[in-house]
């Protein structure tokens, strides 16, 4: 028993309005491209992109407005004074010469359905005038002017060759103890540039997230306490540096037990790639760190390695393969 | 004003001046507004006469809510969402104003733990009620956006939890967001742009816990009391379910349901004198 039905002996009067569609069109859908076009220029390119998809939406803006108003431009709106036919009252009026009212022709748009679309109208403007900016201010900064952080790693003689060090650094000291990052770096010693053929500097540098969910992943093997070595701590431009001694034969993950190989190769778990590596810049003898990037496998170790190397993308996140067909266009980077 | 066939004692002079001050406030807001009459409606509706405790479930976990509701207007006067060190201590200040709310603020522990632990009974309740719903096929026809609109509460609670979950500012809240918005990351084509919206930027900072402040202080419980609102309005529209092992439901045609504007006590005034008897006699209306 359902006790609270709505009454059945309510009969609903039937509706004697008719609905006003207008007709079927395809202009709004351009117009909605337009905006879109827009939008995304904002993020990849404000001058050029963002003109083109204003120009889009503002054409078929104007062929809208143009067709949906094609009715009331058609015919010429003439304002009638209001009046009741009396029951019963004859037509003494319309007999008289003289007397006889112009014809009217009936119009569509009568003066309460256009007030009624007005308001509509002009409720919805203002709304969006309010809401553009607004959403705006909401999405965007996540995706403009991200910054390209630059981090002092102190003179390159810090390095011992070929020692691994498990290095926790600042990325950025105005955004304090959030932005402290973890890195393993091996010095390669100096090995010859394939253009210029001169000796430069190698480093390997791969990142502590897991590119399963982002935890930070633990080098696998002794570190200085048990090497008898001592942990460095420097004061770089990038503000407190520790450099912590370690043999990793691979790298581990606390969180789902994702497990890498010295180079960063997946070997067990969840993770669909290898370590992020950063790249890196020797500035006036000192090695500064620069962006992630990210990398589907690596082929031999350290100076003499091949690195399959990608765009960053974020954990858990394919970039080689047909899984990698669902991240077709990652967020903008630094 | 009732008429006495006698003379009025004393006492009763006085019980009819003291019930004419209690009520003229409450005529003189119902005349101007109806409120009186409208919450008398909401509260005072006819139900199956065999529901039971069960059904008292979806007002538990409203209760749970409204708990969540007034703790977290006292939490959000001393926390303090921001990601910056505190120069004298080193620690984070978000972190210091929870720490300030457990072990200084008077009967802040209290009010903190009843946040936290509520939090996870209104996502029980919730649960318990949805389990309550479904056993008893009261989801069905003509309830099933009512169903819909609750999935969408239970959504809205968890996301409730998410972003709650990393207001601390430690250890836990730290690297169970981080995995949190990464699993969000993972969803094709757009996991990454949400990802990155969710952080408000390529890493967790300062800005992710302000965004998540935001969200869990005002924006979701926006949409929660929107949505419990349209929720009720529906439970109210369409009324309670019987169990379904009720006979009444079960038995015969249904009866014809009186219109409700001619129930006694909803609308129209039950008869003077007749009080709780005259509803008795009629249940859910005329005979």
């Amino acid at each position: 028993m359902e006790p609270e039905q709505p009454g059945r002996d309510t009969e609903q009067e039937p509706l004697h309005e008719e609905a006003h569609l207008p007709g079927p069109s395809l202009y709004p859908i351009g117009f909605a491209i337009g905006i879109v076009v827009l939008l995304v220029g904002l993020v990849i390119d404000p001058l050029l992109i963002s003109s083109i998809g204003a120009a889009i939406a503002i054409v078929f803006g104007f062929l809208w407005a143009r067709e949906a108003t094609r009715e009331m431009r058609a015919e010429q709106v003439v304002v009638e004074p209001e009046r009741r036919e009396l029951p019963g009252a004859g037509e003494p009026a319309a007999e008289e010469p003289g007397f006889a009212p112009p014809p009217v022709e009936p119009t569509k748009v009568t003066r309460s359905v256009f007030l009624e679309g007005s308001t509509i109208g002009l409720g919805a403007l203002i709304g969006g005038l309010i809401t553009v900016p607004v959403a705006g201010f909401a999405v965007l900064p996540s995706f403009l002017d991200q910054k390209q952080h630059k981090v002092d790693m102190g003179p390159l003689e810090t390095f011992a060759l070929n020692q691994w060090y498990i290095s926790t650094f600042t990325v950025d000291p105005a955004e304090g103890e959030v932005s402290r990052r973890t890195a393993f770096i091996r010095n390669n010693g100096f090995v010859a540039d394939p253009q210029t053929k001169q000796q430069v500097p190698s480093f390997t540098i791969i990142s502590n997230h897991c590119v399963h969910l982002g935890c930070p992943v633990q080098a696998n093997g002794p570190t200085a306490q048990i090497l008898n070595m001592k942990i460095l701590h420097e004061q770089t431009a990038n503000g407190k540096l520790t450099l912590d001694p370690v043999v990793p034969a691979g790298y581990g993950c606390p969180c789902h037990g994702g497990q890498y190989d010295p180079e960063g190769n997946r070997i067990a778990g969840p993770p669909v790639r290898a370590l992020d590596r950063y790249s890196y810049e020797i500035n006036h003898g000192r090695l500064v760190l620069l962006s992630t990037y990210s990398v589907s496998h690596v082929v031999g170790t350290g100076a003499q390695a091949k690195i399959y190397k990608y765009k960053d993308y974020g954990p858990g996140q394919h970039v080689d393969g047909p899984e990698a067909w669902f991240y077709p266009i990652p967020p903008p980077h630094h | 004003m009732a008429t006495f066939r006698r003379k009025p004692s004393k006492g009763e002079l006085r019980r009819q001046r003291a019930e004419e001050i209690v009520m003229f406030p409450l005529d003189w807001l119902e005349e101007r507004s109806g409120l009186i009459g409208g919450v008398k409606y909401f509260l005072f509706r006819n139900v199956p006469s065999d529901i039971n405790w069960m059904q008292t479930l979806g007002s538990a976990a409203l209760t749970a809510f409204i708990v969540q509701a007034v703790t977290g207007v006292i939490l959000a006067m001393y926390y303090t969402p921001s990601a910056a060190t505190d120069p004298h201590t080193g620690q984070p200040v978000a972190w210091e104003s929870i720490v300030n709310i457990s072990d200084n603020v008077f009967m802040g522990w209290l009010v903190r733990g009843m946040h936290r632990w509520g939090a996870s009974v209104f996502i029980i309740l919730m649960f318990l009620h949805m389990g309550r719903v479904f056993l008893f096929g009261a989801y069905k026809y003509p309830r099933e956006l009512n169903w819909i609109v609750g999935v969408l509460i239970l959504l809205m609670g968890m996301l409730e939890g998410f972003t709650g979950y990393l207001l601390p500012w430690d250890q836990t809240a730290y690297w169970a967001t981080v995995v949190g918005i990464n699993l969000n990351g993972t969803a094709p084509i757009l996991g990454p742009w949400l990802a990155q919206f969710l952080r408000g930027g390529q890493e967790i900072s300062g800005e992710t816990l302000t965004r998540f402040y935001s969200l869990h202080m005002l924006v979701i419980p926006g949409a929660i009391i929107a949505l419990i609102t349209l929720h009720l309005y529906l439970v109210v529209r369409l009324g309670v379910t019987s169990p379904p092992w009720s006979k009444d439901a079960a038995g015969g045609d249904p009866e014809e349901a009186e219109p409700e504007r001619l129930r006694p006590g909803l609308t129209r005034p039950v008869p003077r004198g007749a009080g709780a008897s005259a509803m008795q006699a009629e249940p859910g209306g005329r005979q």
